[in-house]
């Protein structure tokens, strides 16, 4: 399959960055998103130029370190699926791509298609933890949790951290990412002891990095870790507990 | 280095001394306990005046740095990641073993030493086993404290599964993402401690060497991946907990950038590097489908709960693997390993796999993989069991091949995945390099000659919250006073020294091969010498085509750009530089060791049915090699008292 790849070209964060066209002759359909500008880096190696920059890992989808756009979406074109996962059988055909990096004003390029995503950082280390040192833990079957209750917990913990849901926001809003952090703590009965300290923090954060949610929903769609927007719910959920509450708890 | 294909092996067998890991003389159950009562301690009030360097922040790093830091100490770490949550740890996926024993199933902490330590075919260190399984039950709570949501049974109480090598069921996990879930927790941990000013954090940096002074670790050279500024970074100890190398073999499951640099630049600064050719290979990863492919995509142990193994009784059978009736499938697991079954240890398992493949009965495009169906078990259990069970797992195969595996058998294939090797540590996991400590995977002392599924998680937690945080104090306590190292000290200047200078001998060489390709070929080389299987004449030739390979490297590499910004070429460079001069060790230690245990399989040391022969009489030792030219091979004698030597076996 020949596919005609347009890829962002950026040096530093304070160039402007450009677009860069190349035809990549070979592109078998069992080849990944990644796998792809494997190849095509290999073709613009060989043509003496600089292989363009990008993140990844794991490969398997757990790590979150992957994430570009295809064609103006966050990750490529097969819904809720992270840019390590798209293979291009999956893409209908398409035989033009676009790859740049997420987007978004929180997340400065550092070069090419690699992107700062600190901010999401700072949001766990404004609240997203639990106050419990090590080996002073009690028992973990002293505190029965519910079957349902756990996995509820570790569908919203489920989150891989790639912040796609904040580049496919118009408003750059990290509510899905924060919220998921925030509804995953409060399910489990020793991390929901700081709920209302944690809501507060995180919420504090949130307001101060990121854009605001105005329930576009797009978040939800590009999420591969599947994140509903119940989490974006849980945002203002903990955030009015937490301020009506005024308790730690 | 000398070209070690021309050494002879009987001559590095000369000089190598008795390596003594400082285990109490008593039994090995007691030996930790014995152990802490004589660690030294820091009063509270001393412990801001200490510096710790973590390297890594995966389990083993994150918990070592976290827990050190809530206990007071000051923490600087370091990820080449942009995040600490990115470490591999987060890519494990089947659960964690702890020797909790709360069902009737007769587990015990008993039990889990014997699996381990008969898992691993009698090469780890029993005292460390002990430690392992003691301290297991207490990683579990505090993971579940601090946000692992595991799965719970309607009841409320934890759920468990089975794991290969094992006959009872303490896999604690979170559906098929446990790693991802127990690595979450700990970067949150590590983030509290960030908010609380005790741990200074520093993402996009490599650790490029080690400075050693006055006998001792006492800081690290560190790139900023972003900016390309080399600088050292000193302290009263360092922890290195880097993870593993597996991923030498280019095609492994580990991720694309698990490296082997720290420990191996802490290798060539002093640290004895332990069993470096004790590499397992799971058996249930994906078959790779074209060469260029940068991973192999793991599919967790725990598939085999429920999946069975065959392969097609004819070699060569075509069919799709629907059509196959049951009376030509050959469950072969279940066939030699009837009271384990497709549960058998991971070793076993690829190597079965790999005489299937070998016999022409591999099946899938490239004749390189084999069945693992599930067909049975939805019709026992129910798709909406299995799905609970290993969703993701099945989505993801989905997606990586185009199959569906609830309708057709899974592929599967060994590939290369864990080194039971490391740097060779004492029983308070100190290198032979005093104050630099290891942790995780980078270290060796627990798994022997394979590790047991979903005991990797466990030592990567227990080192880092249980055991650094007590020893990395017992060495801090005798540095009551000492300053951190100058910054301007002889020995930091020359180590940044190196650095500079190697960086800019990666851009110099001008040549037309990028650094990928090499690894790639290294892989290769690597597979056919000192794969699932090892001969003598195979390992000669790999020593040989690895030392051509590292000659090419230095003359035909080619690195663009420059050394001051985010240059994954470079980067990637000095990673597979590193990897080539490991892989000559771990071809040595392959050669070197003349019996078969557990991964490391010598064609010619096996027993009439196939299986591994070791020979206790010479080499009931931890192999552990000296950097030097020859390298130097010391060993560590092992004893086993409380599980008595026998011939492993899963029949």
């Amino acid at each position: 399959m020949k596919l005609t790849v347009e890829v962002w070209r950026q040096e530093s964060p304070a160039d402007a960055g450009r677009w860069e066209r190349h035809e990549v002759d070979d592109a078998a359909s069992h080849l990944s998103l990644l796998d792809l500008l494997d190849l095509l880096n290999d073709q613009i190696a060989a043509a003496g130029g600089e292989p363009v920059a990008y993140e990844s890992d794991c490969r398997e989808g757990a790590c979150g370190a992957c994430g570009v756009t295809v064609n103006g979406v966050p990750h490529g074109p097969v819904p809720r699926t992270p840019s390590c996962r798209q293979h291009l059988r999956s893409f209908d055909g398409a035989t033009r791509l676009r790859i740049e990096p997420l987007r978004s004003a929180a997340f400065p390029v550092v070069r090419d298609l690699v992107i700062d995503r600190s901010a999401l950082d700072a949001l766990v280390t404004a609240g997203g933890h639990v106050a419990i040192n090590s080996g002073t833990a009690s028992d973990a079957e002293a505190l029965p949790i519910g079957h349902d209750d756990a996995e509820t917990a570790l569908d919203f913990a489920a989150c891989i951290g790639c912040g796609a849901c904040v580049a496919a926001c118009p408003n750059g809003a990290a509510h899905l990412f924060a919220g998921a952090k925030l509804a995953h703590l409060a399910m489990l009965p020793q991390p929901a002891l700081e709920r209302g300290r944690r809501a507060r923090a995180i919420v504090d954060e949130l307001e101060q990095r990121f854009g605001p949610c105005s329930t576009y929903g797009e978040c939800a769609e590009v999420c591969p870790a599947g994140i509903s927007l119940a989490a974006v719910a849980a945002v203002h959920r903990e955030g009015i507990r937490a301020w009506w509450r005024g308790r730690d708890d | 280095m000398t070209d070690l294909a021309d050494t002879t092996i009987d001559a590095l067998r000369q000089v190598g001394r008795a390596l003594d890991p400082g285990v109490p003389d008593v039994a090995p159950d007691q030996a930790w306990a014995v152990r802490r009562s004589q660690h030294r301690l820091v009063s509270p009030g001393n412990r801001r005046h200490f510096r710790v360097i973590v390297v890594g922040t995966g389990l083993a790093g994150a918990g070592a740095a976290a827990a050190l830091a809530e206990l007071g100490y000051h923490v600087d770490a370091f990820t080449f990641h942009d995040a600490p949550r990115r470490a591999h740890s987060v890519a494990a996926q089947g659960g964690i073993n702890a020797a909790r024993a709360r069902a009737v199933d007769n587990d015990s902490v008993h039990r889990f030493v014997v699996d381990t330590v008969k898992g691993g075919d009698f090469r780890a260190r029993e005292a460390d086993v002990f430690r392992l399984a003691a301290e297991s039950s207490r990683v579990i709570d505090h993971l579940n404290a601090i946000g692992a949501p595991f799965a719970r049974e309607y009841g409320g109480s934890l759920s468990t599964r089975s794991f290969g090598g094992v006959q009872v069921s303490r896999t604690y996990y979170t559906r098929g993402q446990t790693g991802q879930q127990l690595q979450v927790a700990a970067a949150q941990a590590l983030l509290r401690q960030v908010k609380a000013g005790r741990v200074t954090l520093h993402t996009r940096h490599e650790m490029l060497d080690l400075v050693v002074a006055d006998g001792r670790a006492q800081g690290i050279v560190t790139r900023d991946l972003v900016n390309g500024q080399i600088r050292a970074h000193t302290a009263h100890a360092v922890v290195l907990a880097t993870g593993g190398y597996g991923s030498v073999f280019h095609h492994s499951t580990l991720a694309v950038h698990s490296n082997a640099t720290a420990v191996w630049r802490a290798h060539l600064r002093g640290a004895l590097f332990a069993s470096p050719s004790f590499v397992q290979f799971h058996p249930t990863a994906l078959p790779a489908d074209s060469p260029n492919q940068a991973k192999t995509t793991l599919m967790s142990e725990s598939l085999r709960n429920d999946g069975r193994v065959w392969v097609p009784t004819h070699p060569g059978d075509a069919r799709r693997p629907n059509e196959i009736p049951e009376h030509e499938r050959d469950y072969y697991l279940e066939r030699r390993y009837p009271a384990y079954g497709n549960l058998a240890p991971r070793d076993i398992s690829s190597r079965a796999a790999r005489v299937e493949i070998d016999a022409g009965r591999g099946v899938g495009p490239q004749k390189n993989s084999v069945y693992l169906d599930f067909s049975d078990a939805i019709a026992r259990l129910g798709r909406a069991t299995i799905a609970e069970r290993y969703g993701n797992l099945f989505a993801m195969y989905a997606d990586v091949t185009g199959e569906d595996p609830y309708v057709e058998p899974m592929r599967i294939a060994p590939a290369a995945h864990f080194v039971m090797g490391g740097l060779w540590s004492d029983f308070d996991l100190m290198t032979s390099v005093p104050g630099l400590f290891v942790g995780g995977e980078a270290g060796s002392s627990y798994h022997g000659a394979n590790r047991l599924g979903a005991n990797s998680l466990l030592s990567a937690c227990v080192d880092g919250w249980f055991t650094l945080p007590l020893t990395v104090p017992h060495h801090l306590a005798g540095l009551l006073g000492e300053p951190v190292l100058d910054s301007d000290a002889p020995e930091v200047a020359a180590a940044v020294a190196s650095v500079r200078e190697r960086v800019e001998a990666l851009l110099a060489v001008g040549g037309r091969t990028r650094a990928s390709s090499f690894h790639r070929e290294l892989g290769e080389v690597l597979r056919r010498g000192c794969g699932v299987s090892r001969t003598e004449a195979g390992l000669r030739a790999a020593l040989t085509e690895v030392s051509a390979l590292r000659e090419r490297f230095w003359a035909d590499l080619w690195v663009p750009g420059d050394g001051g910004r985010l240059n994954q070429e470079l980067e990637s460079a000095g990673r597979v530089a590193d990897f080539l001069d490991l892989a000559e060790l771990m071809c040595l230690d392959a050669l070197d060791r003349t019996e078969s245990a557990g991964a490391h399989f010598r064609d010619e040391f096996q027993t009439a049915l196939g299986e591994a022969k070791r020979d206790d009489d010479r080499w009931c030792s931890v192999s552990a090699w000296e950097h030097g030219s020859p390298p130097v091979r010391h060993h560590e004698p092992l004893h086993f008292s409380a599980v008595p030597m026998a011939e492993r076996d899963y029949r």
